[in-house]
C-alpha cells in the first residue's frame, strides 16, 4: 500500500481536529493498517429508547475514518492539507449500539484531483458492519488550489 | 394527515422531545427553528468543538452529516400520519462549499413521498440564504423499523426515555 513512505502519526493529525476529539475518535495505526475507534460515550446517542447511536455520528466517524486514510496514504501532515468531502454517501446496515465502534476504509480510485474511498464500522464483530460508506474526496493539489 | 400544520404547540413538542431526548443533539446544540407538515429547519450554532480545520475554522463535515440526518429524521416524523420509529436507511451528502467560520448553520429538509415502508427526504445546509447551499442531502428512511419500541413522542414516553437517560448517567441529573 503506502511502501516505503515516511509514516506520519495520523492519531496525533486527527487529535488536531476538534470535531474528531468531540466525538471521541482515535486512531489505531498497526504498520500500514489504520483502525479508527469511535469511543462510545451517551453523547453519541441519538435513539435513548432503544438505544442507538446518532445516524449522524455514524456518518461523521465513517467520514474521518475515510480521511484518516487517505491522511496515511498521502501523508499530508498539516490539518491543513486534509482532503476536503466532496460527496458521501453511508448505509446504515444496522442499529448501532451504546458500545465502542471500530472503522477501516479503503481508497479505491486516487486521481490527481480526487480520491475515492469507501468506509465501513462495525463493533462486535467485522462481519456484521453497522455501516458503510463511500465517497469522493476533494485531494489538496499543489497546481489546483481547491476551494476554501 | 388530518392536520395541514402544526400548531405551536406541537412545534414546542418536537423542540422538546425530538431534540430533548436525542443526547447528540443537544451535544451540538440543535434546535427546531420551525416544522410544518413534512417540514423542518434545524440550527446548529458555531462552536469551538465542531470545528473540523484548525487552521481555518471551518466547522466539519461530520456536524453537517449530524445536522441533515437529524433535520431529515424529523421531517419524515412529520410527514407520518402516526408517530412510528424510523431508520436511516441511506444518506447522501453532497458538500458545495465549506461553512464560513464562526457562523452557525441552518437546514431545511422536506420529506417529499412516503410510501408503506419508505420514506424520501431531501435536505439543504445554509447560512442565512437558503438558495447559498453549503451542502445538500438526499436520503430514504424506514419506517416503523422497531414497532416494539417507537420513538418517544408522547409525554408518557418522554419521560420514559428521560429515566433511561438519567439512570445511563448513573444517576447524575
Amino acid at each position: 500500500m503506502s511502501g516505503t513512505k515516511a509514516r506520519i502519526d495520523v492519531n496525533a493529525l486527527m487529535q488536531a481536529i476538534p470535531y474528531a476529539r468531540t466525538l471521541g475518535i482515535t486512531v489505531d495505526q498497526r504498520g500500514n493498517e489504520i483502525t479508527t475507534v469511535l469511543h462510545f460515550s451517551q453523547s453519541l446517542i441519538g435513539n435513548p429508547v432503544l438505544p442507538a447511536l446518532h445516524g449522524g455520528v455514524i456518518g461523521a466517524f465513517l467520514e474521518t475514518t475515510a480521511v484518516a486514510q487517505l491522511a496515511f496514504e498521502f501523508a499530508g501532515g498539516a490539518a491543513d492539507g486534509l482532503p476536503k468531502p466532496i460527496g458521501l454517501t453511508i448505509d446504515y446496515l444496522r442499529s448501532g449500539k451504546p458500545m465502542d465502534t471500530y472503522g477501516r476504509a479503503e481508497i479505491t480510485k486516487q486521481g490527481r484531483r480526487v480520491a475515492t474511498v469507501r468506509a465501513e464500522a462495525w463493533q462486535e464483530d467485522r462481519s456484521r458492519p453497522i455501516a458503510a460508506a463511500h465517497g469522493h474526496f476533494l485531494l489538496k493539489a499543489t497546481d489546483d488550489a481547491a476551494q476554501s | 394527515m388530518s392536520e395541514t400544520d402544526f400548531t405551536q404547540e406541537h412545534i414546542e413538542m418536537m423542540k422538546n422531545v425530538l431534540i430533548e431526548h436525542v443526547p447528540h443533539a443537544k451535544a451540538i446544540g440543535l434546535k427546531v427553528e420551525h416544522a410544518k407538515r413534512g417540514e423542518a429547519w434545524l440550527s446548529v450554532p458555531y462552536a469551538e468543538n465542531l470545528i473540523g480545520n484548525p487552521e481555518t475554522g471551518v466547522i466539519h463535515g461530520g456536524v453537517i452529516t449530524s445536522l441533515l440526518d437529524n433535520a431529515c429524521g424529523i421531517a419524515v416524523q412529520l410527514a407520518l400520519p402516526e408517530r412510528m420509529s424510523i431508520a436511516t436507511l441511506d444518506l447522501r451528502i453532497d458538500y458545495m462549499k465549506p461553512a464560513t467560520p464562526k457562523l452557525g448553520l441552518m437546514a431545511h429538509t422536506h420529506c417529499y413521498k412516503v410510501t408503506k415502508n419508505i420514506a424520501f427526504v431531501r435536505g439543504t445546509a445554509y447560512h442565512t440564504d437558503e438558495e447559498d447551499q453549503i451542502a445538500t442531502c438526499v436520503g430514504t428512511f424506514m419506517l416503523a423499523a422497531n414497532r416494539a419500541q417507537p420513538m418517544p413522542v408522547g409525554p408518557e414516553a418522554a419521560a420514559e426515555a428521560l429515566k433511561i437517560l438519567e439512570k445511563n448517567k448513573g444517576g447524575a441529573a
